[in-house]
């Protein structure tokens, strides 16, 4: 089962939070402080697994993964494999990648609803229903049919370090 | 009304808006976020639905990334998410899933809706329904669409199947009774050739199953199809983690998987697939050898892989498998202890790890030896997580892997010197414990703590307080040990004491209240020794035969032997006493260094201790020291400070009268100090020791005292308070710590020996420093400002300077070899009974045995049972539940009282009692099978025996209950597969 999905920028500004056992918001604050406490002390060079037992109680690990500006971090128990967790990310993250076409921190940043909407297809309630990205994206487009976006993100006037391609500058 | 509207829709901000709002930071982020919450407050009242949703979501994102309260949209997110347009429906399920849990009132309303859109022919209305019963599904929303749950399990669309399947874990877990319509249908899916929706299934099973792994033993067949035949690594990596719960239940089922397990980590390229076989065979198959084996070469591929993450994973696997099979651990452990100076912390921790667990009797020295050095050159948290691993690992069982405990005592005082110690409170707790367990420790004991206490730099670092007060209490409870006590309290008045904690000073001055009793004691019998062995004409070996008699206990012992061992009738010559004396420390197992050096070292020191001026100058040190500190604001050291000032009061008028009188006056005039002395010396002499942690219940219950009645009244007063009905009864371990306010002197044998020059140097500088404070000082050099570091890292000379030192120092100490012929016995560590209470097993869950009896039923064949019988069952089921936890009260009481060392004869009673109180509270209805608890005896085997024929009595209730029923003891699993 997976606790939680997180995506945090290096500065440690949370991009999404997602927690499959409720948590009331101050705890869930917390918990992102934490993480990234630990994680911005990390080297690049390093394993991507922490012990998170102090953080998230006995028997959980945290798999993480660094893409350019941003941390990718899930948190799950032992009915899941930690190799198989870092290919999760890596998928998640190409699914967004294909969605976004060489996504940053600010598709990121200004797709909430759209990032929610991909997570939601490869995990359900903590349950890893797909891992194949094709299939992820076609769901999300046929979703994205039913409920006409209102505006196109046009915002990506922006310039600075949140505009690096995720997936060109992989760690 | 229609105008605001408008208004509010055109100029309203929608979440792009806010989000861009937030990054330009024209304002403080917290005050732009408390006005957008303003606005969204206003907002989301609104009529209109688009901005009543595009409120709801610019809520929903600050909540979720910036911690925004959301509970007060609670409403008005059901309200969205009954919109009919699917757009605005979204918005509305994403609050809602995000934000409701069990407390949110209008969860009961959002119930119609779900099952609406369950069954609506959008097959994404029915996803959003999904997922939001998956993520917030409680027990009434779980019992009342379990329908709809279940004919979504059949639906067409692979998309919503897959959902279907995967919110039943849900559902189970909330309503288990919904295993009745829906398990069937799951377990159909198994052979499902749609690679989704098999992988979705047997996630399911793989969560059940770790919570429960035995109900699902007679699906083995299902998955062993999947394990030979499935190509999909996600599937066969949950299929892994199913059998390597199941193994462990079934030996016959373990025998059947091993060879396809082996077969697939030859076979696979996935490192993820090979890690799960990997674990699989190191947890639950580690009795076949060969897959062991194969198992452990792929685990150095990991070792020796480049990628952090693989070695990483391989020191895990080693750990998993070192508690059985040490030689894998052993043959790797040159990557192991390579792995110590690694550049990422969780590896080195993790080598740190599987180091410890190679710790053994005969190589604990080595080992702690290399780790020590090796902290010395480790950041701050390295350095103590390998400290914090010595001190647990040799403490473990008892000080289990300890023979010297000499050598114990000079690794705690070493470890106090490395610069980044911290781990003041379990050196601290350390000391004390093995001091007041293993007799034989005190002297060596005494002198480390005498090391550190006469360090003055020591007392400049906070982190070392404690372990100081530690040090104290030892030196002050010990005091006969030492073999200087006037150093021992020049240390312990030193002006830097003032560096220390109120708490940790008042035992400082209660250690010296110790230390002041025993040395005015020891003056008092050397006098009398003076006076009578002058009539004797035999001054010259007067210490000796002071030495010998102060120590009170074994000096009649001692004086009876010295016959035996001596050719010399006299009746009454020191000499003899003191080498039988000697003997009998031998045989008691004392340290031979030290008594045979006493013979030869003891009549210097006993000259020029207990001599008049040294005494006066003690006194003087004594109350000079401690005048300031009985106007202490803090009461402790107040107290204390005025006690022993008191007692000096009362004795030193008697006791330092320096007036050379005839003996008889002499004598006379001392019988008062002397009686006083003696009154304080045995009040100290009792010895102090550990304390059970069962030593509450052996107070028995004063008559009169109801206790359960005032209890029952308490539940009425307050009803709705939930008493914790905690699952740990056994009363926590009295904090020894607490120990060092009681004190006594324990006048038992001397081992004194002159003062070691390194530490006479380290107190020469000392009243360097403080010239005017002591007495007697050469204040000659000038003295450096500041104190030398505790422990300078660059002076080790025997440093090792890599790790590939470290590696050949451990070359010969970690094979494994015979354990070396100790020169002298482990000495006793003493046990008590209390110590190896276990925590109480903790309650089986009510709901995990309500479903786990569910699913047998269900996959016994038996679930088209009528509904009143159904009942019931459920009544039986928790019953059983509760015979489980009253199983499980008896076996902890059990480990309790199946314990060696001296026990008090009542004790069984005690626990007999205990439990039988439980059983009154919580199981009238089986106080047939609650007399079979009490009758617990010591053996474990029986224990497990008993244990199944409860079970086994349930069951033959449940048969007799409903005849149709086929309960196994073990479920059947067909004959092809075993």
């Amino acid at each position: 089962m997976i606790k939680s999905v997180m995506v945090m920028n290096t500065q440690g500004k949370p991009r999404l939070a997602k927690f499959y056992d409720f948590q009331p918001v101050e705890k869930q604050q917390e918990l992102i402080r934490s993480v990234f406490g630990v994680l911005c002390g990390r080297a690049d060079n390093v394993s991507n697994f922490v012990e998170a037992d102090s953080i998230f109680g006995p028997g959980t690990r945290l798999v993480y993964k660094h893409f350019a500006t941003l941390y990718f971090v899930f948190i799950f128990d032992s009915s899941e494999n930690e190799l198989a967790m870092l290919d999760l990310i890596q998928v998640f993250v190409e699914t967004l990648d294909k969605c976004f076409k060489n996504v940053c921190e600010l598709d990121i940043v200004y797709n909430y609803s759209k990032l929610h909407t991909i997570l939601d297809e490869i995990i359900f309630g903590g349950q890893v229903l797909e891992t194949s990205s094709i299939e992820v994206i076609k769901a999300v487009e046929e979703i994205s049919k039913c409920s006409p976006s209102l505006s196109p993100s046009t915002c990506l006037s922006f310039f600075g370090p949140s505009t690096r391609p995720l997936l060109l500058c992989y760690n | 009304m229609a105008g605001t509207s408008i208004m509010e829709t055109l100029f309203q901000r929608d979440l792009d808006d806010l989000i861009k709002g937030i990054r330009q930071q024209q304002i403080k982020e917290s005050l732009f976020i408390s006005k957008a919450i303003e606005e969204i407050r206003r907002e989301i009242k609104s009529t209109d639905l688009p901005t009543k949703s595009a409120a709801l979501q610019k809520l929903s994102y600050l909540s979720s990334l910036h911690g925004a309260d959301m509970s007060f949209a609670a409403f008005h997110a059901v309200e969205v998410m009954s919109s009919p347009q699917f757009f605005y429906k979204k918005i509305g399920y994403h609050a809602v899933t995000q934000s409701f849990n069990d407390d949110t009132p209008v969860i009961l309303l959002i119930t119609n809706q779900l099952r609406k859109d369950l069954n609506s022919s959008n097959q994404f209305e029915v996803s959003l329904a999904l997922e939001c019963l998956s993520r917030i599904g409680n027990v009434d929303l779980a019992r009342d669409l379990t329908p709809e749950v279940f004919t979504l399990l059949s639906s067409s669309k692979v998309f919503i199947k897959k959902k279907a399947i995967a919110v039943v874990l849900r559902v189970f877990e909330k309503y288990p009774d919904a295993v009745r319509v829906c398990f069937k249908r799951l377990v159909e899916n198994l052979e499902s050739s749609e690679p989704v929706i098999l992988s979705a299934v047997v996630g399911v099973f793989c969560e059940l199953c770790l919570k429960d792994p035995r109900s699902y033993l007679p699906l083995a067949p299902e998955f062993y199809k999947i394990l030979v035949d499935s190509k999909n690594n996600w599937l066969l990596i949950k299929v892994l983690k199913i059998f390597a719960k199941l193994a462990t239940l079934e030996p016959r089922l373990a025998k059947r998987v091993v060879e396809p397990i082996c077969e697939l980590m030859r076979r696979t390229e996935a490192k993820s697939l090979l890690f799960e076989c990997i674990r699989t065979v190191l947890s639950s198959l580690s009795e076949y050898e060969s897959a062991v084996k194969l198992a452990v070469v792929k685990v150095r591929e990991f070792l020796v892989d480049d990628d952090p993450n693989l070695k990483y994973l391989g020191l895990q696997a080693l750990s998993i498998i070192a508690p059985k099979h040490l030689w894998a651990v052993l043959e790797n452990k040159d990557f192991v202890i390579k792995s110590l100076s690694d550049g990422d912390y969780n590896i080195k921790l993790e080598s740190l790890r599987l180091l410890m667990s190679m710790v053994s009797e005969s190589n604990v020295a080595e080992i702690s030896r290399v780790l020590i050095n090796y902290a010395l050159k480790s950041d701050p948290e390295f350095c103590n997580q390998i400290l914090g691993s010595i001190l647990s690992t040799c403490c473990r069982n008892l000080y289990e892997v300890i023979v010297d405990f000499d050598w114990y005592a000079s690794l705690l005082g070493e470890m106090v010197r490395i610069p980044h110690c911290q781990k003041g409170e379990e050196i601290e707790h350390q000391i004390i414990d093995i001091a007041m367990r293993v007799k034989d420790v005190r002297p060596a004991l005494v002198h480390v703590c005498r090391n550190l206490l006469i360090d003055p730099a020591l007392l400049g670092n906070p982190f070392l307080h404690r372990i100081l007060s530690a040090a104290a209490w030892v030196s002050g409870e010990y005091v006969e040990f030492s073999r200087n006590p006037f150093e021992l309290m020049e240390a312990l008045l030193q002006p830097r004491t003032n560096l220390l904690l109120p708490s940790i000073r008042a035992v400082y001055v209660q250690s010296v209240f110790k230390v002041l009793i025993f040395c005015a004691h020891s003056y008092l019998l050397h006098k009398e020794n003076i006076s009578s062995v002058n009539t004797d004409n035999l001054a010259s070996e007067v210490p000796e035969s002071v030495f010998a008699r102060m120590s009170c206990e074994n000096s009649d012992f001692a004086t009876s032997e010295a016959p035996a061992s001596s050719e010399q009738h006299d009746s009454f010559n020191p000499r003899n006493i003191n080498q039988s004396f000697g003997d009998l420390s031998i045989e008691n197992g004392g340290d031979a260094t030290v008594s045979n050096g006493q013979a030869s070292t003891s009549a210097s020191l006993g000259r020029n201790s207990f001599t008049h001026e040294s005494i006066v100058n003690l006194f003087n040190i004594v109350e000079l020291a401690l005048g300031p500190l009985s106007r202490s604001h803090d009461v402790e050291i107040q107290e204390r400070a005025r006690n022993v000032l008191g007692f000096t009061d009362l004795i030193e008028q008697e006791i330092l009268n320096p007036v050379v009188q005839g003996e008889e006056n002499l004598a006379r005039a001392e019988t008062e100090a002397s009686r006083v002395v003696k009154l304080m010396c045995d009040a100290f002499s009792e010895e102090l020791g550990p304390v059970s942690t069962s030593a509450q219940d052996r107070v028995p219950v004063p008559d009169g005292l109801l206790l359960k009645e005032n209890l029952a009244d308490l539940e009425t007063i307050c009803g709705d308070i939930q008493l914790p009905l905690s699952s740990s009864f056994s009363l926590s371990s009295t904090p020894l710590g607490e120990a060092v306010d009681i004190s006594r002197t324990n006048l038992q044998s001397k081992d004194e020996t002159e003062p070691s020059h390194e530490s006479t140097s380290l107190l020469a500088e000392h009243r360097k420093r403080h010239g005017l404070y002591y007495l007697a000082s050469e204040k000659s050099e000038g003295a450096s400002n500041d104190y030398p570091p505790a422990n300078d890292p660059m002076s080790q000379d025997k440093l090792n300077d890599d790790a590939e030192d470290l590696l050949k120092l451990t070359e010969q100490s970690l094979a494994p070899k015979k354990k070396p012929n100790q020169a002298k016995p482990r000495p006793v560590v003493l046990k008590l009974d209390g110590d190896e209470i276990s925590i109480a097993a903790k309650k089986p869950e009510l709901k995990g045995d309500l479903l786990s009896g569910v699913v047998q039923d269900v996959l016994l064949g038996n679930d088209g049972v009528p509904s009143s019988s159904r009942s019931n069952r459920s009544e039986n089921l928790s019953g059983k539940s509760k015979g489980k936890e009253k199983l499980s009260t008896d076996l902890s009481l059990e480990t309790k009282e199946n314990v060696p060392g001296e026990k008090m004869p009542d004790h069984v009673n005690t626990s007999s009692r205990r439990s039988k109180h439980r059983s009154h509270g919580k199981e009238r209805r089986q106080k047939g099978q609650g007399k079979d608890g009490e009758e617990k005896e010591d053996n474990g085997q029986k224990e497990k025996r008993k244990s199944n024929h409860h079970r086994g009595k349930h069951k033959a209730h449940q048969r007799a209950d409903e005849p149709l029923n086929v309960v196994a003891q073990t479920p059947v699993i067909p004959d092809f597969l075993l």
